[in-house]
């Protein structure tokens, strides 16, 4: 295993690299996306129960077969990255949404009516209060968003994109069990120092928690 | 402290700025409905005075809160009409009405992921004011209110609840607004710290001058607080209208009798002007006398030992004075705890110089006799409890007290 890994760390880098591009890019825009839906689902009890449904509903869809579904709906070529990011960014938002739903209503009551009364606009308001405040409950979503969807990168290696997943099929195809092996560290090691990296941001972005 | 007044109001709200800088409030039939058919505010008519504080006070579900927020328009009446100095508020845009509107929450409503100053700063900044200016003002205003100035850069959950609800009152008063509502400010602190934030109060209304509508269940805050006080009834219905003074002499039906409490007639007499009153004679004894000296100096039985300010340190009597030698010198340890001082000048805080005090001073006294002192704190004279019923009956006699 250490004599491969020796003879291929410039592989493995850039398979790790492809492997992040793939997983985090559609986390971001998951997450862009699932905020205003999760504050849409916030103004009525009906919008909140039917969008925790069908939210459900679409993270229940198995992965591989939203992969081989979006070419055929999207129209896209057969190796087009395209083909997994939708996925990934589908599911995120499908975990997001109740994240956003939970981290507005850790918002004190006291504090929205206070910034009302103060003569805020609602825009105004959801960006100068309401965002900010959610960034601890935000987070702790987007860790399990992200993590979720390193681990799940690699199954795009069915279709021949799955970054570090690559080492996975092709260490199975070769019977050789230390590519294998290094594939799976290599992503979990992603996996940890993007969620290191999300604490960190956290931290950095709620001072006020700490005092 | 003058800055609070010239700074620019007009920035705030949209009416222009006016001497005094205070607004009336119309309450025209004011009706307030929700779609399951609960009536919160029952075609309320009252006119709220310009630079004074109005009460609304009531037991839960009276409709207090909700007639508050219809002023800012964080709720809609269904009926009737508020007018703010003659304009009808249903013709303002919410927002723009709400920045030359303070408002007061309860627990303070501060946004916990801004510092202190920030939090101060953010009409001015919603006004379109520089950050640098709108914090300059911020700084202004904490020491307005009272607050160090290190507390400027701290969050507001490193503060105690009082520091919070003062920072809230900062905050209310930034851009200037010539009304500031106010919504059960005080009702999460501990009655010390609710004390002395209505002292507060009562002294930066003194110097502002600003229309402020009072929110609380609490009907002692009620009537120390209020030049004049509404008791609504559950329903929403008003009940009384008054002066506190008129409220406690002559409430208009058991709801407002019940409410007002049990021992209205004693508070009543915190209304009352003690100036007629006669001060007798203390025979005062400077801390460090020996033992046999304030034997022979007692007077009724009783000597009082003062600091070398002439500050009242407690009470002796022989008992007292029996356990010691009488070449010893008296100490503090010896010494009798006293009562409740009765202030003199009646400048001096809420319930100073009024009768009430005089004889609370008089009642809680281990002598019978209280102390009055000047707003020094050094003693000018006795209290007697019998002298204060005199003066009650004359201000009775006197037409003083509304019948």
């Amino acid at each position: 295993m250490t004599a491969w890994l020796n003879a291929h760390w410039g592989l493995v880098f850039r398979l790790s690299g492809e492997h992040l591009y793939l997983a985090l890019i559609p986390v971001l825009i998951g997450l862009v996306i699932a905020i205003p839906l999760g504050w849409v689902a916030t103004q009525s009890r009906f919008l909140r129960a039917t969008f925790f449904y069908v939210f459900g509903f679409i993270y229940s869809i198995p992965s591989l077969a939203l992969i081989i579904v979006v070419p055929v709906v999207l129209g896209t070529r057969i190796l087009d990255p395209i083909n997994l990011m939708v996925p990934l960014a589908v599911y995120t938002v499908a975990l997001m949404v109740r994240s956003v739903v939970d981290a507005l209503e850790s918002v004190p009551w006291h504090v929205r009516a206070a910034a009302t009364a103060m003569g805020f606009r609602p825009l105004r308001r959801f960006f100068a209060v309401d965002l900010p405040m959610s960034v601890p409950v935000l987070i702790a979503g987007l860790r399990v968003a992200a993590v979720s969807s390193i681990s799940l990168v690699s199954v795009g290696a069915l279709i021949g994109l799955g970054g570090l997943g690559d080492l996975f099929t092709e260490g199975a195809q070769e019977s050789f069990i230390g590519e294998l092996v290094v594939g799976v560290i290599a992503s979990l090691v992603l996996a940890l120092i993007t969620d290191i990296v999300l604490v960190l941001i956290g931290r950095l972005a709620t001072p006020w928690t700490r005092v | 402290m003058s800055q609070v007044g010239s700074c620019e109001p007009a920035a705030a709200g949209e009416w222009p700025s006016r001497p005094g800088g205070s607004r009336v409030i119309e309450f025209q039939a004011v009706t307030k409905q929700y779609p399951d058919g609960t009536i919160a505010v029952n075609k309320l008519d009252l006119t709220i005075e310009a630079g004074r504080i109005t009460v609304f006070v009531g037991p839960s579900g009276c409709g207090k809160t909700t007639s508050l927020r219809m002023i800012n328009r964080m709720i809609d009446p269904t009926g009737g009409r508020i007018l703010i100095d003659g304009k009808d508020i249903m013709k303002s845009d919410p927002p723009v009405l709400r920045r030359g509107i303070g408002y007061v929450i309860q627990q303070a409503g501060l946004f916990p992921h801004r510092t202190v100053l920030d939090n101060v700063a953010t009409v001015p900044v919603l006004t379109g004011q520089s950050r640098r200016a709108a914090r300059a003002r911020a700084a202004e205003l904490l020491e307005t209110v009272g607050l160090p100035a290190g507390m400027a850069s701290r969050y507001p959950a490193q503060l105690s609840g009082g520091q919070q609800q003062r920072v809230g009152v900062a905050r209310a008063l930034a851009a200037d607004p010539p009304v500031l509502l106010m919504d059960e400010p005080f009702s999460a602190v501990d009655p010390i710290v609710r004390e002395g934030l209505q002292e507060e109060l009562l002294r930066l209304q003194a110097e502002l001058a600003k229309t402020i509508v009072f929110v609380t269940h609490d009907i002692d805050e009620a009537i120390k607080l209020g030049d004049k006080v509404a008791v609504l009834r559950t329903g929403g219905v008003l009940a009384q209208f008054d002066p506190p003074a008129a409220l406690l002499a002559r409430p208009v039906d058991d709801f407002v009798a019940s409410f007002v409490g049990r021992d209205r007639g004693y508070r009543a007499l915190g209304f009352l002007a003690a100036a007629g009153l006669t001060l007798g004679e203390l025979s005062l004894v400077p801390l460090g006398s020996t033992a046999a000296n304030t034997k022979a100096a007692l007077a009724d039985g009783w000597a009082v030992v003062v600091d070398e300010a002439r500050h009242p340190l407690g009470w002796l009597n022989a008992d007292r004075l029996a356990t010691v030698d009488g070449a010893a010198a008296v100490t503090e340890e010896l010494l009798i705890r006293g009562g409740s001082l009765y202030t003199v000048d009646a400048n001096a805080g809420i319930t100073a110089g009024s009768l009430r005090s005089a004889l609370d001073a008089a009642l809680s006294s281990p002598a019978a006799l209280g102390i009055a002192v000047d707003s020094d704190g050094a003693v000018l004279g006795s209290v007697d409890a019998a002298d204060v019923l005199s003066a009650l009956a004359k201000a009775r006699t006197s037409g003083e007290i509304p019948i």
